[in-house]
């Protein structure tokens, strides 16, 4: 293990975080809060500290798949360990634990909050929890990638442990140029929401916090109500946003290079936005019919905003689907593991994954009546290595196994099956929102400092893929 | 530069991985899945797995953004259409890898029909390499610049070496002959040294001069300054045709050791002045009875390298003859270096080399004033040359008033066709073509080799 390099990397990475401090404290500045003062205390230790972690000594370069996994592990945790910071010196979130949960919640683009009054925050935090959203949505090594001149192989092993997705792959040659390109479009992207979020009239800050959450497809609204409490435009115009976020960044790429057509053949983009669709559709009929909403306009209207709100991992709300009948319940849950496409801001298990592990099965089934068949899964044109679809396989059990595991500490908390199983999967698949307790209108305030810390771990579990957190605990992966 | 690559084996690896530092974008094309990432795993590249000859893949490549293709599969036939097809569907530039000596006879009819921009016969470039060293036989290696005016030879320093204890400063003065120390390796470092630097024994020295002045140098040294009379060859493949015609032509007596009969038979077809042995030139009595003890030149050249190596540290013990080795695949650049082995010869860098060179050429008209460049030693130094064609501001000062990045040399200059190793007092003019020793990559202008 390189830890001279990994320690270089990660001074990087708390510098860069100094740097994205700013903006909270510009906000302090403007609106003359004094909570402001934590995140300059926080900023210039953070900005101090990463900047003595450029001398660190590096002459050895090596850097492999281990070194990758565990440096964004870290990467990640240090990042919320600092975010946090601000929360407990300001005195605005009491309980580290708590403020912790907050920080990676942002970071991981997950939306669970502990605040059981959002409003009662200064505008300072509300700023920096959505800031850390959209930091967290395209990923910070990705932007220490664009940004800042790296060495040689480690870049690719940082951007795979990092991306979400069943394999990643760069859009041209240098990593460099992929990771501007990238963040090129996720800039931009960002700013034509808070653009259409002003002229639909929406307050600059209001616009800027939501965009933020938006883009990182996070989550966390200033409003006790989410978005419950704007005007319908508005409503659809973050629908509209939440699901062009949740799409695989290579198709905005193709639009880029002007090949529309190879862009719109993209497999995946299809069938995210077919199970869109159909989840509309039929929780919107099941809304209702069962007197839910009096005007069709009105359940389409909520039954869009929930659907992308969830399938794209944001977790954001504008009516309480607690209160819907158990079919649009169920669709929603089932969404939450779907989750966004691969190579989106979104988490969830990913749409490639699915296609990926239903087209496999029914090569399975078909090989029982035909046994001597021989059939290659195709995806996006092109036949499957089996390495991959097996990757996906182990994927799921990694996942599975947390998944499990997780609920069955949490489960230790007494809250109905409904509870614990749905926030297991609300923070594992970083939407936020799970059912009754920990729903849309709801917190996780009130779970114990076990089940916080389970649902921590799930958070990052679930935003880096599961990989690089198991991949700590491996005994292995500290061996000499 | 965006260039493309087709095939990541042995050369293309290498030579992926150079350009990739030099800083063009790379996509590599291979039909090997796990070659493709391997290498995108070293190096910061883009690689397409799938048939490099085919449209489709050269699309999903990006050929129409494509400012060059190499093609450097195992078969000259799919090279050859890579690169037809890469200049119909991106009308760029074109290399290719042909090494069937039939081929090669009829490389230029080839070239300008298909319009390529080169083509590279890994063999024929090996051949030419080892000829070189064979010519000039008490160097480890031999370069030549200016169009052959200036030579760069690097030799090691034995502890009876005349130079062993001197400052650079007093070389040339103690020898009579105005030549240049460009580079020192020392302990496995690479040092670019100044006038107080004091050589030691076992130093490789690199010495730049005219051709006339360094075998001045080396007979001042009392060093071998002829070419070898003769040579002996184990093993009988393309790169020894090759270098047989090449030596036979130039006057030295060839002997060529091959194992297989029927190999054997053909080149005593191909080469009628040659002495061609059938017999296992890995046996000791064999090479013996053949007079290794004697010969003046040794090259090993079997497949194996493993067996070049023996066969190589075996002649170093039992003959004075000069010993080149072939080292095809393994690179392991720590032990190599210790063993007594000779001079030692990587097609695959020397393949590469031949094209990035034709790179850098390509990509002065797009910006960069580099001339040629030269990789020296394990590519851990640069001999570039750069002409000057405008005023800047190293012309027209003297060299003493230069601020300089350390670790650059400027090794001489090419005024008119006469060649001058410059000292503190000379100054560079517009017209002038120079060459600079660097441990720096990268140069593109000639303003580079200021401090920033």
């Amino acid at each position: 293990m390189n830890y001279p390099m990994i320690f270089y990397i990660l001074s990087r990475v708390l510098q860069l975080q100094g740097v994205f401090m700013a903006l909270p404290c510009v906000t302090a500045l403007i609106y003359r809060e004094h909570q402001g003062v934590a995140y300059l205390i926080v900023m210039v230790g953070s900005l101090v500290l990463g900047t003595l972690g450029r001398y660190i000594k590096r002459d050895n370069q090596s850097f492999y798949a281990r070194e990758g996994f565990v440096t964004v592990a870290f990467a990640w945790i240090l990042m919320s360990l600092v975010g946090a910071l601000p929360f407990v010196i300001s005195g605005e979130i009491k309980s580290f634990v708590d403020a912790l949960f907050e920080s990676i919640s942002g970071f991981t683009t997950t939306g669970a909050s502990i605040l059981t009054d959002v409003e009662a925050m200064s505008k300072t935090g509300l700023i920096w929890r959505s800031f850390t959203h959209w930091i967290g949505g395209m990923g910070v090594l990705v932007f220490l990638l664009a940004f800042l001149p790296m060495t040689g192989g480690s870049d690719m092993y940082l951007m795979r442990a990092e991306s979400p997705g069943p394999s990643v792959g760069k859009l041209v040659p240098r990593m460099r140029s992929t990771a501007q390109i990238l963040y090129g479009i996720y800039i931009f992207v960002t700013v034509a929401e808070i653009g259409t979020l002003l002229i639909l009239g929406m307050k600059p800050f209001d616009s800027l916090a939501l965009s933020f959450a938006t883009a990182g497809t996070g989550g966390f609204g200033i409003l006790n109500s989410s978005v419950g409490a704007y005007t319908m435009g508005q409503q659809t115009a973050i629908t509209i946003f939440m699901i062009l976020f949740g799409v695989n960044f290579n198709v905005y790429f193709l639009f880029l290079m002007k090949k529309p057509k190879q862009a719109l053949k993209c497999e995946e983009l299809r069938y995210y936005l077919i199970i869109i669709v159909v989840a509309i559709t039929v929780i919107t009929a099941n809304i209702y019919n069962s007197g839910h909403y009096s005007t069709v306009r009105d359940a389409l209207h909520h039954s869009a905003f929930q659907v992308g709100s969830i399938m794209t991992t944001t977790g954001f709300s504008t009516a309480d689907f607690n209160v819907w009948p158990t079919f649009s319940q169920a669709v929603l849950v089932l969404l939450m593991f779907i989750g966004a496409c691969a190579g989106s801001t979104g988490g969830g298990m990913k749409v490639s994954r699915w296609v990926l592990l239903f087209k496999s099965c029914r090569n399975e089934l078909g090989r029982s009546v035909h046994p001597r068949s021989v059939r290659r899964v195709h995806f996006e044109g092109r036949p499957m290595e089996k390495s991959m679809i097996h990757s996906v396989e182990r994927f799921v059990v990694a996942y599975l196994l947390v998944f499990v595991t997780s609920i069955i500490l949490v489960s230790l908390d007494n809250l109905s099956f409904t509870e614990t199983f749905t926030s297991v999967a609300a923070t594992l698949n970083n939407i936020g929102p799970g059912l009754g307790v920990v729903g849309p209108a709801g917190n996780y305030s009130s779970l114990s400092i076990l089940s916080k810390s389970v649902l921590m771990f799930d958070m990052l579990a679930g935003r880096l893929e599961i990989l690089p957190m198991l991949v700590l605990l491996l005994r292995g992966t500290w061996k000499k | 530069m965006k260039i493309i690559v087709v095939g990541c084996g042995n050369v293309g690896g290498a030579l992926t991985e150079q350009l990739c530092k030099e800083g063009h974008n790379v996509t590599v094309i291979d039909d090997s899945k796990e070659s493709v990432e391997a290498l995108a795993n070293k190096c910061d590249i883009m690689g397409v797995v799938g048939d490099g000859a085919s449209y489709s893949t050269q699309m999903e490549a990006g050929v129409e953004q494509a400012d060059l293709l190499i093609a450097v599969t195992d078969s000259d036939e799919v090279n050859l259409l890579c690169c037809l097809i890469a200049k119909k569907a991106g009308d760029c530039s074109t290399i290719a890898r042909v090494r069937n000596p039939v081929y090669n006879r009829e490389v230029d009819f080839i070239k300008e029909e298909l319009g390529l921009s080169m083509t590279i016969n890994p063999e024929l470039a090996t051949a030419h390499a080892i000829a070189r060293l064979l010519k000039f036989p008490s160097a480890i290696s031999v370069e030549t610049f200016a169009k052959g005016k200036v030579e760069l030879s690097s030799f090691k320093l034995d502890a009876k070496n005349v130079l062993v204890g001197l400052q650079l400063k007093e070389v040339s003065s103690r020898l009579g002959c105005n030549v240049l120390i460009c580079i020192v390796e020392r302990d496995g470092e690479v040092h670019i040294p100044g006038g107080n630097f004091t050589l030691k024994e076992n130093d490789v020295i690199h010495v730049a001069a005219t051709p006339r002045n360094i075998v001045k140098f080396f007979r001042a040294m009392g060093m071998a300054t002829k070419a070898v009379k003769d040579a002996l060859i184990v093993g009988g493949g393309s790169t020894t045709y090759y270098l047989a015609q090449e030596l036979i032509s130039s006057g030295i007596s060839t002997k060529i050791i091959e194992r297989d009969a029927e190999r054997a038979d053909e080149l005593s077809e191909l080469l009628p002045d040659a002495s061609i042995i059938c017999g296992d030139g890995a046996d000791r009595s064999v090479l013996m009875e053949e007079g290794i003890a004697r010969a003046s030149a040794f090259v090993s050249m079997t497949n194996m390298d493993e067996e070049n190596i023996m066969l190589s540290m075996f002649a170093r013990k039992v003959s004075q003859a000069k010993v080149v080795t072939r080292i095809h695949r393994i690179y392991y650049d720590e032990l190599i270096k210790t063993l007594d082995v000779g001079s030692i010869i990587f097609p695959k860098f020397t393949t590469a080399e031949e094209i990035v060179r034709y790179v850098r050429a390509m990509s002065n008209s797009l910006g960069s004033n580099v001339e040629t460049l030269y990789q020296l030693v394990d590519n851990r130094a640069e001999a570039l040359e750069f002409w000057i064609r405008e005023e800047s501001p190293v012309v027209g000062v003297p060299l003493s008033e230069l601020s300089l990045k350390d670790n650059l040399l400027l090794a001489c200059i090419n005024r008119k066709g006469s060649i001058l190793i410059p000292g503190g007092q000379d100054k560079i003019m517009v017209g002038d073509t120079v060459i600079v020793i660097t441990t720096h990559t990268g140069l593109h202008d000639v303003k580079d080799i200021l401090e920033d």
